[in-house]
């Protein structure tokens, strides 16, 4: 029975996990096993919680039994409320594997002189034997200290209680209520403190109206631990705690490249996003970053690729009902299971809760593609976490697991070096892209682009994006004389660039012509002149011709007259 | 642990007089032995041979306190008459213990 008194083992001692990941990883393996351990903190912190589960975990995952000495009357209602997070301790108590001993003590008893805890932790001792209970939790001591209400008592019964503990085996769990914020421990509680082997501090408190909690490790003897704070959140399955590490943002790399959904924005981002890397999508209201988004989710399961779209702004009805109107089909990789549509209402909760749930959802989906949409809802939340660290956590994760991550951010005007707007977070992500409004014209066009993308030979030029029924595309813009043109302005001054291009076009078409035509007209008449030529030649000729024989007649003539005349030569 | 009283039973007394105690105790702790003392003698004084107590050792029998709800030691439970009332200490606060037992005014 005397585990205790065996020696560290070099390693470190025997640890006991908890069951709460984020515990277990700041304490490297739970609390110390078959010691002591406080748990301390204000009204709401989690104390009760934290140990039931520690209790339930145990019970479930390892077939450890456990007891849990309930002396506050509010830990009783905790029980009763433990079917919300998904324990049902009735049944874990009729399959001996967890007691609750309602211990309440009551102010009101009447109490005439001494007494001692003797006779209970006998009773304990017994049942745990009987069902080898392995934890053993007393919630919380300072009501058995109020009840005691004498300090030699006190101090005499913790004792005992720490002594029992030593010596009968079970891991030990005492949770102490601090009344309000005040973390100094009051002398009593300083001593206890002294006699655990581990002290956690959880402390509840609200900013902004927001509701926050945190864990700390004050002290684990013979164990290294996380000395930060590190943000704690009750949700329905009861406490998380999240070991923001500050772990080398040495991320994954490939060369692979993944679509962006868009054909255009595709070959001015030479291929594509890589794979694993961030995209930020930083816009006013309504200059379609969720269909941006949307077009990347859908681009994704057409690659038959897991993706998970968290959408803040719109249920996942209304989103695969507005974005089928620009030719976007969400709802069949919805039914095919690719697509995970994750939207919720959250005002209320803070940046690191948001944060743990979307760890959550990529721990339990496993996807490989990612769209936070709009990212500024969540980290406009509150927190102590700045909207930096939200997103260097979070996209530290995605890029470890080569999550292809696309966020979007509002930009409101005005605020644009807000922290919250995402222009402090572009810093963080790989590409950066911007969506605006153009107005001219009496008209408002939206505007596309690429201002940086890290590895990547980038268009830097702006591109007008087209929503239309036929989906969404990128087009040239017009620039001209150092202005930019975009929707009808665009439009006009083509049109009227292209009217005047095929009047150019005609006017030479028909200078062509006519050209040709006085072309074919001097040629024609060339050969006129020619057959002229050869007319008047012949004509020529056939004179001559007729010249000879005129002159031969006459000579011959001439003579034969003589004859015939008998003319003396002497004429 | 010798209580000259005899060991109680749990049927109820039929005597309306007979006052009927649990004491729950934890071995010869003091407090516990104290209790016994404490408790024997206001009976005698008070109630002479209408009593009966019955000492419930809890290192004896652990498992029992728990189906009754007792945690502190000693813890002194009267069961008869009615109401059924309860007394954490060891008793040493003899007009605190005949005060919620009713017997201030009838000393004899």
């Amino acid at each position: 029975m005397n585990r205790k008194r065996i020696a560290p083992q070099p390693q470190g001692l025997e640890k006991m996990p908890t069951g709460i990941d984020g515990f277990d990883e700041i304490t490297g393996g739970g609390l110390p096993r078959n010691r002591t351990s406080l748990v301390i903190g204000g009204p709401g912190a989690g104390k009760t919680v934290f140990a039931m589960q520690t209790l339930v975990n145990g019970a479930r995952r390892w077939n450890e039994p456990g007891i849990f000495v309930a002396f506050e009357e509010n830990s009783r209602q905790i029980i009763a409320n433990a079917a919300s997070f998904g324990w049902d301790l009735e049944t874990m108590e009729k399959e001996g594997r967890l007691f609750i001993l309602d211990a309440h003590l009551s102010a009101d008893d009447i109490k005439s002189g001494m007494f001692d805890l003797v006779g209970m932790l006998a009773s304990i001792k017994a049942k745990s034997d009987e069902m080898g209970a392995k934890r053993i939790v007393f919630d919380s001591i300072d009501v058995l200290l109020t009840f005691l209400n004498d300090p030699v008592t006190e101090r005499q019964e913790i004792y005992r209680l720490h002594e029992w503990l030593a010596q009968e085996g079970p891991t030990g769990i005492i949770t102490i209520r601090l009344a309000g914020d005040n973390l100094l421990l009051s002398q009593h509680y300083g001593f206890i403190q002294f006699m655990a082997d581990c002290v956690i501090l959880l402390r509840h408190y609200l900013i902004e109206r927001v509701s926050l909690r945190d864990l700390r490790v004050v002290k684990y003897r013979g164990s290294k631990f996380e000395e930060n704070e590190f943000p704690l959140i009750i949700d329905s399955k009861g406490i998380d705690v999240t070991s923001f590490r500050s772990k080398e943002t040495k991320g994954k790399v490939s060369n692979e490249r993944v679509s962006s959904g868009i054909e255009r924005l595709d070959t001015m981002l030479n291929g594509g996003f890589f794979r694993g890397s961030s995209v930020l999508i930083t816009g006013a209201p309504g200059t379609a970053k969720s269909t941006l988004c949307a077009a990347f989710a859908e681009a994704a399961c057409r690659r038959a690729e897991k993706t998970i779209y968290i959408s803040f702004d719109e249920s996942a009805d209304e989103l695969v009902r507005n974005m089928s109107s620009v030719n976007i089909h969400l709802a069949p990789h919805i039914e095919s299971g690719v697509l995970y549509i994750y939207s919720e209402n959250t005002e209320s909760r803070s940046s690191e809760e948001h944060l743990m749930r979307i760890k959550k959802l990529i721990s339990e989906q496993e996807p490989r593609c990612l769209v936070i949409d709009p990212l500024s809802v969540m980290i406009r939340a509150g927190g102590r976490i700045s909207a930096l660290g939200v997103a260097k956590e979070l996209l530290g994760l995605t890029n470890a697991n080569l999550i292809t991550t696309v966020l979007s951010s509002l930009v409101e005007g005005g605020e644009s070096m807000v922290e919250t707007s995402g222009i402090a977070i572009s810093t963080v992500t790989d590409t950066w892209l911007d969506l605006s409004f153009v107005a001219q014209g009496g008209e408002r066009n939206r505007a596309l682009s690429i201002i940086k993308s890290r590895g990547t030979r980038h268009s830097n030029q702006v591109r007008e994006l087209i929503l239309s029924d036929q989906g969404v595309t990128l087009t040239d813009v017009y620039t001209a004389r150092g202005e930019v043109l975009m929707g009808s302005l665009r439009w006009a001054r083509i049109r009227a660039e292209a009217l005047e291009k095929e009047l150019t076009r005609a006017e030479i078409e028909r200078k062509r012509i006519d050209l040709e035509l006085a072309d074919a007209e001097t040629l024609a008449r060339m050969e006129t002149l020619k057959r002229q030529l050869e007319a008047q030649r012949a004509e020529l000729a056939l004179l001559i011709a007729q010249q000879k024989v005129q002159e031969e007649a006459w000579s011959v003539g001439q003579k034969d007259l003589g004859e015939m005349r008998d003319a003396d030569k002497e004429f | 642990m010798s209580v000259p009283s005899q060991k109680g039973s749990r049927s109820p007394t039929r005597d309306r007089q007979t006052t009927l105690f649990w004491l729950y105790v934890a071995g010869k702790t003091p407090n516990s032995v104290q209790a016994i003392a404490n408790l024997q003698s206001i009976c005698q004084e008070y109630l002479r041979d209408r009593y009966k107590i019955e000492v419930v050792d809890m290192l004896q029998e652990p498992l029992r306190a728990l189906s009754e709800g007792v945690l502190v030691t000693p813890t002194l439970v009267r069961l008869s008459p009615l109401p059924v009332r309860k007394i954490l200490g060891d008793l040493s606060d003899r007009n605190a213990v005949l005060h919620v037992l009713g017997l201030e005014e009838s000393p004899e």
